[in-house]
């Protein structure tokens, strides 16, 4: 019997000719990340055990995101742990006010992470890269201590859930839409433990910010990763960008998998997560009574260069309805300086929007956008629990980048109609 | 290793935000987060928790984010265990890296009420309610993970196994 793609790259790191679903193994890593919440707690971890150097410098990665520029005194206290602990060990990827962005956005961005890679980081979204043809999992601070003490962690090879993917998107649908819809049809622990892998012809009309808004949300259903095979698409983004050469893994042809579930991306519909957990997904066309405060455009879910071209398409020359908070996070510095090169940000402003520097502020209910009681927003965001960006008696509704852009202007929930 | 106490009982899906939310975690300090435990499901958690006392939760407890402090400010509150029908998996994995023994047990999940006492045994994965004196089997944990616990966590462990190699 065959590997999955997972498997297979976990059995590469483990330095193993063949892992099975269920077995222990301590595999290599290629990169483990940490951020200015769960890193304070891993150095913690790492000086209390005793160790006194990172197992390699170039392949820890600390990035400053959820509570930057500091929110407060507290966040400035975090973020100095961090800094102090990246300049005594020469960590090289350290990314600080100024350089920084929301890790999962920069990290593929800045070629830090590429195909046939080993990761964990310190934030459940780590399963992000996928995208890329990796195998990368969210972990904890503990974890994060050791990977970065021992360049290793500890892992049960997970089955796998494979979807194939057929046809081809519409045009006011995206990768959001079409993980929303996975998310509703299979539940929140629909995936627990197992990799989503996402294979068929459909993948090749997904663009690389689509995959990585779909792996971005694998954890959202339970999931260890998501995947996605390398093609010419993944290539042409890694080439000139990845640091290490990429590594391409193939699933065998009798791999086994748990279940396979097939997608025809043709019957996608702008969709929408209501609260207050992700698999409670709708079609926006059904929530028009839905009023809205606040709508949020960002995140490592939806803070990248499409995403923002999304909501400038619908946004420019036209106006933010009344009494709407229009909060639009580009998902790093990079993207920022696009905005404004390419004249979204005036748009933006144009249109009743603000724009932040890059964070995850309101996201997890840190700032820049927190919600009072009763009130209710519209975010590009991954989730939507009690609480998440405020009160706990306020409300998160999940969308992507044109329900959330045409609703801003409508002031109510609804898809984008106007392609 | 095991522990004795009364139950909290809490729904399926209890996420790591209600565990401990985002607005407090700008302090890594367990003992100023374990005072925020639970509040956004239930603000009495804090008040009421005895050291070996019991969670009991549903399906997917500890889903959302990757946050070492969810298992953290509840071992810091004096919880002796949490049992579950499944658990999130980075919350499984944190726990265990913490020491903090976890036990995945429908049945036992289903049946233990609120207020109810319960002894629970870690070595083998034993769990009696001494309120209704009924017992429970959980899955044991693999000798890997086992050590992990009996070492009071991954780094220990790590420690452990470096000065023995
Ligand atoms: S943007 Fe939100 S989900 Fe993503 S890393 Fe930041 S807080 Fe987490």
């Amino acid at each position: 019997m065959g590997m999955t793609m997972t498997q297979k790259i976990l059995a590469a790191h483990a330095g193993l000719d063949k892992v099975a679903d269920g077995q222990l193994i301590a595999a290599k890593l290629d990169i483990v990340l940490g951020n200015d919440i769960t890193t304070p707690v891993a150095v913690n971890e790492f000086k209390k055990a005793g160790f006194d150097k990172v197992f390699d410098q170039d392949r820890v990665a600390i990035v400053l995101d959820h509570f930057v520029p500091n929110k407060d005194i507290k966040a400035a206290e975090q973020s100095k742990i961090c800094r102090e602990f990246a300049g005594s060990h020469c960590i090289s990827h350290f990314y600080d006010v100024g350089k920084m962005g929301i890790e999962h956005v920069l990290l593929p961005e800045q070629g830090i992470v590429t195909a046939g890679d080993c990761i964990i980081g310190a934030d459940s979204h780590t399963c992000t890269y996928g995208a890329l043809g990796a195998f990368s999992t969210g972990v904890g601070s503990t974890d994060m201590a050791a990977g970065m003490a021992t360049g290793k962690a500890w892992f049960k090879v997970p089955s796998a859930i494979k979807f194939n993917l057929t046809g081809k998107l519409p045009p006011n649908c995206s990768g959001k839409d079409v993980i929303l819809t996975i998310i509703g049809s299979i539940g929140v622990d629909g995936a627990l433990y197992k990799s989503m892998e996402f294979t068929g012809d459909g993948v090749h009309g997904l663009s690389m910010d689509d995959r990585l808004c779909i792996c971005n949300m694998a954890i959202e259903a339970g999931a260890k990763n998501g995947i996605f095979p390398v093609d010419d698409v993944t290539m042409g983004y890694l080439n000139g960008r990845s640091e290490r050469t990429p590594v391409v893994f193939e699933a065998d042809t009798d791999a086994e998998y748990e279940r396979i579930i097939d997608i025809d991306l043709a019957t996608i519909v702008p969709t929408v997560a209501c609260p207050h957990l992700p698999e409670n997904t709708c079609p926006a066309s059904e929530l028009h009574d839905i009023e809205i405060d606040q709508v949020v455009i960002g995140s490592c879910t939806n803070g990248r260069i499409e995403d923002m071209e999304a909501a400038y398409n619908i946004l420019r020359g036209k106006e933010v309805a009344a009494g709407i908070r229009c909060i639009i996070i580009p998902g790093t510095m990079q993207i920022l300086r696009e905005c404004v090169e390419r004249g979204w940000y005036t748009a933006f402003i144009d249109a009743g929007a603000v724009v932040s520097t890059p964070t995850c502020g309101p996201c997890l209910g840190g700032y820049m956008g927190i919600l009072a009681a009763g009130e209710r927003c519209l975010a590009t965001t991954n989730r939507n629990f009690v609480g998440r960006m405020g009160h706990v008696a306020s409300e998160v509704y999940l969308a992507s980048p044109h329900t959330a852009a045409a609703s801003a202007l409508a002031g109510y929930i609804t898809e984008y109609k106007g392609v | 290793m095991n522990t004795r106490g009364k139950v909290f009982k809490y729904p399926d899906n209890v996420d790591t935000d209600v565990i401990i939310p985002a607005r407090f975690l700008n302090t890594p300090d367990a003992k100023e987060l374990a005072l925020h435990c639970m509040e956004d499901i239930d603000p009495e958690f804090v008040k009421k928790v005895q050291t070996g006392d019991v969670i009991v939760g549903g399906w997917n407890f500890g889903c959302g984010s990757s946050r070492e402090h969810a298992p953290l400010v509840i071992k810091t509150c004096g919880i002796g265990c949490v049992i579950a029908k499944s658990f999130a998996r980075i919350f499984y994995r944190n726990s265990i890296n913490i020491g903090f023994p976890i036990l995945e047990c429908a049945e036992a999940a289903e049946e233990i009420d609120a207020d109810d006492e319960v002894e629970v045994n870690f070595n083998t994965g034993v769990i009696t309610n001494l309120t209704t004196g009924k017992t429970y089997k959980a899955q044991p944990f693999p000798p890997f993970i086992q050590n992990i616990i009996k070492s009071g966590g991954l780094l220990k462990s790590l420690r452990e196994s470096e000065n023995n190699g």
